[in-house]
């Protein structure tokens, strides 16, 4: 814990809000480690940190969502506690989730008086919250009609019809988290604009991004935070990117590195100019004509920010969700239209991000879910294998090295790295040619991270897998990967070997964003 | 980040701290231990509801639920629902009724009289059809389940009231000189002293059971069910298993449609109204999850028997059928209330343990005894 500072230059920049020694444990997981924060009246403190450093779950114990396991939150002097963010929002702190909350069928005027409606003697006082929505749209400098559906509104005016909201019940305190991004470079200057009107009106606010340059220039303060501790304090202008950089990754823990000593075979994945296009922004390219080439036992990273378009970009490869143009070669042969069965009969696999969302079914067992997609392997006849299952399932467990009480066990009794292993095996049960691998590091710890990286790079030298993995950790692309590739707003931006570092790397998945 | 919430979920307890035991084994056990109330109560209320005769009179009526509940339970399984069963049943004895009394061809003026297999062929047939449309609704044209299979509730009891102009099929006797004889024999008749009936529910049952635990279409069915995107991601074909699930329940309703005709010897085209209902129930009974991916074929089996075997028993001791009503509604509900118990306990549980750690799963696969918290202990420190 570095230097606190306890600046208090008058008003503004007084302490407004302030967290002393907070800890939240999940269990065995300590989310947060006796974090110490402060929020400075009129002023923007900005939250860096990589995934699953803390930063979401500390604001969340700010605005209500969860409790503290210790520690106490103080506000202007006054120690305080909130059992709820409807609590909090009392106290005028109110935050804005990276997912808005906004009834998209209702009207800006509904959306803001949502749960408080203004009842006048002939129920709802229409007319009331109408004016008062129209004030503070105008004074937000954004003068939509009250009445537009705000499924009409673009993203970035959604937002602030959010922003609306919070001030309609005088939030004092304003946390954003990830504001920008999914939004364009102009509606980023709307909202830039918007938080230095908020400030000068003794707003204060508290802002997570992982645009580091483009926090930098609307943040007073910085905090940044890494594996739950606060690593490092200091006031704008007396840091930079390589500073944010350098206290947000900390020493390297050894990912590995990319394995060497065999000679790779030929391009066995080329994928060509594979363009997805937008479905909520017509016109708009989610991935945008991206060209790539794997060749056998090779690794790439695919790094980008949220909304770079990796996901997009993976998902179409392997066959979920459609292209709009180009092509995916597998072996020189044209897959784009196959299911994603056929993909994976023919070799190509994708491990998905979202492990509970799309890669487990957590009715099933441990070893029905590795089963799951190599049924066929065991399967005589029309009637399953028990005993060849078993081996299969074995087998997976072994190879993947995967902790369990046994095969029959419940899914949800693994740990979060343990439950990727059970998706990496999976897959890998189908005996894949190229394996595609969604930000494969998503919540899960460092050791568990080191052992799947492991798995990749042994699959790589051993059995000549062509690898793709994504990551928004700058630091794995500079792990197993021959070559780190970057991708931003759909497009690949750069293209480093295994030498690059990580200015460079997250200097080209930013850039674009920074007006 | 999000994932340490998210991963917050993953994480199962005991369901119910160190006595889970009993607590368990009745509230796992449930189908069975109401199903062994049920017949000891009406055993103690009537002299004759304890009988041989008497338990294969009541599983002949249960025969028909049974087999809608098993195609049901299918459906279910994948997290639909088909509300069509009961016009199917309907539209199924009507069909067949309609086949027996003789297709006359007016162009080559000849009457033809098809054999009961090919009857029982032909209306499995239009069950399957029935099922087809569903599943091709649900599963390419994204039409909701629950309106799909309302809709086709409405459809297959028009077409079946047009068909005899709402008249009944009397006589499905066939004749010797016709080569249609033995209709009779699928539900009125009895073989090893079984009524016919009872024993296509156990066939019917058998295949369930190897289908769902032994074939590849099983496991598929269980993980579409569980979550339909993963098993996507994994090379499942979950459309093809969307529309083969409502196609085997469409089948399950014509065969029940035949055994009723067969029992009753007549098929009108109002037979097995809310009979979907019914189904329903049974599979909840059973511990089936309406949400998908949980289930078996024994829940769904006791499920059915306690819904035939308790509305039997007040028929028996002679309690009006309007309170029968009344009893069968508040059996479901109970059992409803129980699933949200088991279910809900899982999620309360998973709530308040944390994602890295284990500990005995209750419902896992694996019996295990309190002494094996050693074990889990052990897991526990896993990460």
């Amino acid at each position: 814990m570095n230097e606190h500072a306890t600046s208090q230059e008058g008003a503004l920049g007084k302490v407004i809000l302030s967290a002393r020694n907070i800890a939240k444990s999940f269990g065995n997981v300590h989310a947060l480690k006796a974090v110490n924060f402060d929020v400075h009246y009129g002023q923007v403190t900005t939250l860096f940190g990589e995934n699953g450093a803390g930063k979401s779950t500390l604001m969340k114990i700010l605005s209500g969502v969860m409790q503290p396991s210790s520690g106490e939150i103080v506000l202007e002097g006054e120690p305080v506690r909130f059992s709820s963010t409807t609590e909090a929002q009392r106290q005028g702190i109110s935050i804005i989730h990276q997912e808005l909350s906004l009834a998209p069928n209702l009207s800006v005027r509904d959306n803001v008086f949502m749960g408080r409606e203004i009842v006048g003697k002939g129920g709802v006082d229409y007319a009331e919250e109408a004016r008062q929505t129209r004030q503070l749209m105008e004074e937000l400098d954004e003068p939509i009609d009250p009445l537009t559906p705000v499924e009409d509104l673009r993203l970035g005016q959604q937002q602030i019809v959010e922003i609306a909201r919070a001030l309609s019940v005088n939030s004092r305190i304003l946390i954003m988290d990830e504001p920008t991004s999914a939004l364009s470079a102009s509606e980023v200057e709307v909202l830039f604009r918007v938080i230095r009107d908020l400030k000068s009106r003794g707003v204060s606010l508290v802002y997570i991004s992982h645009h580091l340059e483009e926090a930098l220039t609307i943040t007073d303060h910085a905090v940044v935070l890494r594996d739950g501790r606060m690593t490092a304090y200091a006031a704008r202008q007396e840091i930079d990117l390589e500073w944010i950089v350098r206290n947000m990754v900390g020493e390297n823990f050894d990912l590995g590195s990319p394995p060497t000593g065999y000679a790779m075979g030929d391009a066995v994945l080329s994928i060509e100019g594979v363009t997805v296009a937008d479905a909520s922004v017509p016109g708009r390219a989610v991935v945008d004509n991206v060209s790539l080439s794997v060749r056998s036992g090779e690794i790439v990273c695919i790094y980008g920010l949220m909304g770079a378009g990796r996901t997009e970009l993976l998902e179409s490869v392997a066959g979920r969700g459609d292209m709009d143009a180009g092509r995916v070669l597998l072996h020189g042969e044209d897959i784009s239209r196959l299911s994603i069965a056929e993909r994976i009969e023919k070799g190509l696999v994708l491990v998905p991000e979202d492990r509970q969302r799309d890669g487990l079914v957590q009715t099933m067992s441990v070893g029905e879910n590795l089963s799951l997609a190599s049924i066929g392997a065991f399967t005589k006849g029309l009637l399953t294998s028990r005993e060849r299952e078993h081996g299969v399932v074995r087998e997976s467990i072994s190879n993947v090295h995967i902790k369990t009480d046994g095969a029959a066990a419940s899914i949800g009794s693994l740990s979060g790295g343990n439950q990727q292993k059970v998706v990496i095996g999976k897959m890998m049960a189908t005996h894949p040619r190229v394996v595609l691998l969604d930000e494969p590091s998503r919540g899960i710890d460092i050791g568990a991270k080191a052992e799947v990286f492991r798995l990749l790079s042994e699959g790589a030298a051993q059995q000549g897998l062509a690898v793709v993995f994504s990551t928004s950790e700058v630091g794995e692309c500079l792990s197993i990967a021959h070559r780190v590739v970057v991708m931003s707003r759909g497009r690949i931006a750069a293209e480093f070997g295994a030498d690059a570092n990580k200015e460079e790397i997250m200097a080209a998945s930013g850039e674009a964003v920074v007006a | 980040m999000s994932d340490v919430s998210q991963d917050n979920g993953n994480g199962r307890g005991k369901l119910f701290g160190g006595d889970f035991d009993i607590k368990r084994i009745l509230l796992e056990g449930r189908a069975f231990f109401a199903l062994i109330a049920i017949i000891v109560i009406f055993s103690l209320l009537s002299p004759v509801y304890f009988s041989t005769s008497n338990f294969l009179t009541m599983s002949s009526h249960v025969a028909i639920f049974g087999l809608l509940s098993l195609g049901m339970l299918l459906v279910i399984l994948t997290g639909g629902i088909d509300l069509s069963v009961g016009s199917t049943l309907g539209l199924a004895g009507v069909f067949a009724g309609f086949l027996m009394q003789g297709v006359s061809f007016e162009i080559l003026g000849v009457v033809f009289y098809p054999p009961v297999w090919v009857v029982v062929i032909l209306t499995c047939g239009l069950g399957a059809l029935v099922g087809a449309i569903n599943g091709v609704l649900i599963a390419y044209f994204k039409v909701p389940a629950f309106v799909a299979t309302l809709g086709l509730l409405y459809v297959a009891r028009g077409v079946a009231l047009l068909m005899t102009d709402g008249l009944t099929y009397n006589n499905l006797g066939g004749g010797p000189e016709l080569g249609n004889t033995g209709f009779d024999w699928l539900g009125f008749n009895r073989l090893f002293g079984i009524p016919v009936g009872v024993l296509i529910l156990a066939a019917v049952a058998i295949a369930c059971i190897l289908l769902l635990a032994r074939t590849p279409f099983g496991r598929w069915v269980y993980s579409t069910g569980g979550n339909a995107r993963a098993a996507e991601l994994s090379g499942v074909p979950v459309k093809r298993v969307q529309v083969l699930v409502y196609v085997l329940s469409g089948i399950c309703a014509a065969i029940a449609g035949l055994v009723l005709s067969s029992q009753l010897t007549s098929a009108g085209p109002t037979a097995g109204t809310t009979y979907e209902l019914t189904a329903i129930a049974g599979v909840v009974i059973g511990g089936a999850a309406l949400t998908g991916g949980r289930g078996n074929v024994r829940g769904t089996l006791l499920g059915a028997f306690v819904i035939g075997f308790l509305s039997d028993g007040l028929v028996i001791i002679g309690v009006s059928s309007y309170w029968q009503t009344v009893f069968t509604g508040a059996v479901i509900i109970l059992a409803v209330l129980l699933n949200s118990i088991q279910y809900s306990g899982r999620k309360k549980q998973k709530a308040s343990s944390d994602g890295e750690t284990t500990s005995p799963q209750p419902d896992s696969a694996t019996e295990r005894s309190p002494a094996s918290g050693s074990t889990a202990g052990k897991a526990g420190t896993q990460s």
